[in-house]
């Protein structure tokens, strides 16, 4: 279903205020790949997802899709081609899950072309990639955590969006469901072609689920990549400032941080 | 849901399902409405017979005239209703909108500070300026959108939170209720008479003149109110969501508190702040709805059911007494209020 899209940050500066969090960041997003953005709190990640979604504008740089500044398009025209899904969407009171994720098809719609079948059709899709069709007519206010996340997910799924970009989709979640949903993110990916750009705290669900990998420090970029060449004890050490070894992840053959504390370190590591 | 149904008709049901919902609660509203005001017509200490009523209402058709009855009903009655009934809409929709885009249930300009600054300019006008009648609305009218003017001010920093909105709006209250207060200690009885039977808010001087600035404003109001609603339903889902799916969220905020600030401002202007009103009706429609929809529509019939029963109650609950609209809202008004705060503490949440 996906076109591919060119979609790159160019020498960005973002700041709240007069506090600058991001630095002359460059990023050009691999089409048709999971992304991921990975740092220690603080440094800026959730900033450049703003940025890049245009919830934020750069005070320097600018991003552009297919060559377009994306600050100076019609925010209108920018949703039909990318969907957002920020850390915390609100749900209004008493909200049904099909209403919810119905709201998605916000920018398909407009004063002339109101609700139709093709709207419930992408609905009923989105219900079914999130495994949540049997929630449909829940409020949302009932849900799990678990299954809340996957609804909004649905919604933004709804927007049927060739690029899509969502930040710490996974916070707050049991591990079962973390893994679900980069399960789900990556058949997103690889069935239906869509660029995903995700921002993530876990660092080894990042390296196994990552396509591509971008490090952050203090807002800016220290490294991107194939996480089986980012991801090096160096680069660990720079970016969360604690020794660590890496592994490979029995499941995945991907980079698995093992951190080094003060505490509980075997006699075969001090040596 | 049944499971023999595609994911396509499934959903397809489940919208049908709000929808009939939707319609039955706003049915079931117009039809009370509609008796609710059959009833102002044929109430009242000169006995009117129904039928006499309604040949009165058809009297500028048929020619028939009775002029006794026809002054009750169509001088009297009606002008009476029919500004009830719009000024309770118009606190309603006012108070939907703010409660909608500030996400509080609090944030009604009857709590927000833009009730009081209207009647702060009013109470300055009759007792300073020694204003009466029509000025005494202007007074009131630019009060409100002055008030509401400042508290966006004061509120703004980088864009405009819901919270700072909120608790300025609680601060610029206390300020309107002190400036009153002060004015009161300077006037005379008879003065301050007349500026509190202003305040409380009353529809017993109604007449047809009060009615047409209102129904102008709500002709220019109410498109634009639905013209941004659509767009509402994205901001619902916070400012981040509703930008990220293509709507213009600072745009339609302030067209949305322009056209809220509008109906607060006409209808104060037109009845004097009765209380409440703006706070109720948008909880109870929501409540009734059970989130099948937004609201308003329905909340703009609450209104104006409540306006209308309540001055019903004004006007014959005590023999021999009218007492203003705004005692019985008040009243009604500060029940809801407590059982809010009990429902939202049971919930063990804040709003």
């Amino acid at each position: 279903m996906s076109a591919e899209h060119q979609f790159i940050a160019a020498g960005m500066d973002l700041g709240y205020g007069d506090r600058q969090v991001v630095s002359d960041f460059n990023l050009t997003i691999p089409p048709g790949k999971l992304t991921v953005i990975v740092g220690a709190n603080a440094c800026g990640k959730s900033t450049v997802l703003r940025g890049m979604a245009r919830l934020l504008a750069p005070t320097r740089g600018a991003v552009y899709l297919d060559g377009k500044p994306i600050h100076t398009m019609p925010t209108r025209e920018v949703a039909t081609i990318l969907g957002v899904l920020p850390q915390s969407p609100i749900a209004p009171d008493a909200i049904v899950v099909a209403d919810l994720v119905g709201r998605g098809r916000y920018p398909h719609q407009g004063w002339f072309r109101r609700w139709t079948p093709e709207d419930d059709a992408a609905v009923a899709e989105a219900l079914r990639a999130t495994d949540t069709l049997e929630l449909a007519d829940r409020p949302v206010d009932e849900l799990s955590g678990g299954q809340r996340q996957r609804v909004w997910i649905a919604m933004a799924l709804a927007q049927q969006t060739d690029l899509l970009l969502l930040d710490e989709p996974t916070t707050f979640l049991d591990i079962n469901h973390q893994v679900e949903v980069l399960d789900l993110l990556t058949d997103l990916v690889r069935n239906n072609g869509r660029t995903i750009v995700v921002v993530l705290h876990d660092l080894n669900l990042a390296c196994r689920y990552a396509d591509h990998i971008v490090a952050m420090k203090a807002g800016r970029l220290v490294a991107e990549g194939k996480p089986s060449e980012v991801m090096t004890e160096a680069i660990v050490a720079e970016i969360f400032g604690m020794a660590s070894r890496i592994v490979i992840d029995p499941i995945s053959d991907t980079p698995m941080i093992v951190p080094i504390g003060r505490h509980h370190v075997g006699a075969k590591v001090l040596a | 849901m049944t499971m023999a149904l595609t994911p396509s008709a499934a959903v397809h049901a489940i919208r049908g399902n709000l929808a009939t919902r939707r319609r039955n609660v706003t049915l079931g509203l117009a039809a009370a409405l509609a008796l609710t005001f059959a009833l102002a017509l044929y109430l009242g200490d000169f006995p009117v017979a129904p039928l006499d009523v309604l040949r009165s209402l058809l009297s500028p058709l048929t020619g028939e005239v009775n002029k006794g009855v026809d002054f009750i009903v169509l001088n009297v009655r009606v002008p009476r209703a029919v500004l009830a009934v719009l000024t309770g809409m118009s606190f309603a929709l006012s108070g939907i909108i703010f409660q909608t885009l500030l996400r509080n249930p609090l944030a009604s300009p009857d709590i927000i500070g833009i009730s009081h600054g209207a009647s702060a300019s009013a109470v300055f006008g009759i007792i300073v300026l020694g204003l009466s009648g029509l000025w005494v609305s202007v007074g009131a009218f630019a009060g409100a959108v002055l008030t509401a003017l400042a508290i966006y001010g004061l509120a703004w920093r980088n864009g405009v939170t819901a919270y700072r909105v909120v608790l300025i709006g609680i601060g610029m209250a206390a300020i309107m209720g002190a400036v009153m207060s002060y004015l009161f200690t300077r006037a005379r009885l008879f003065e301050v008479q007349q500026a509190l039977a202003w305040l409380i808010g009353s529809l017993n001087a109604a007449n047809t003149g009060d009615i047409y600035p209102l129904a102008m404003a709500l002709v220019v109001l109410i498109p634009l109110t639905i013209a941004l609603l659509r767009t509402l339903d994205a901001m619902q889902l916070g400012d981040d969501t509703a930008t990220a799916l293509g709507a213009r969220v600072e745009f339609s905020r302030l067209g949305l508190i322009l056209a809220a600030v509008g109906y607060a401002a006409f209808a104060t202007a037109a009845v004097g702040p009765v209380s409440f009103v703006a706070f109720v009706a948008g909880p109870i429609a929501r409540r009734l709805l059970n989130g099948a929809g937004n609201g308003f529509l329905q909340a703009g019939l609450v209104g104006a059911l409540v306006m209308l029963g309540s001055d019903m109650v004004a006007q014959h609950a005590l023999p021999s007494i009218q007492l203003p609209v705004g005692v019985v809202t008040g009243v009604f008004g500060a029940l809801f209020l407590l059982w809010l705060l009990m429902a939202s503490n049971r919930a063990g949440r804040v709003n």
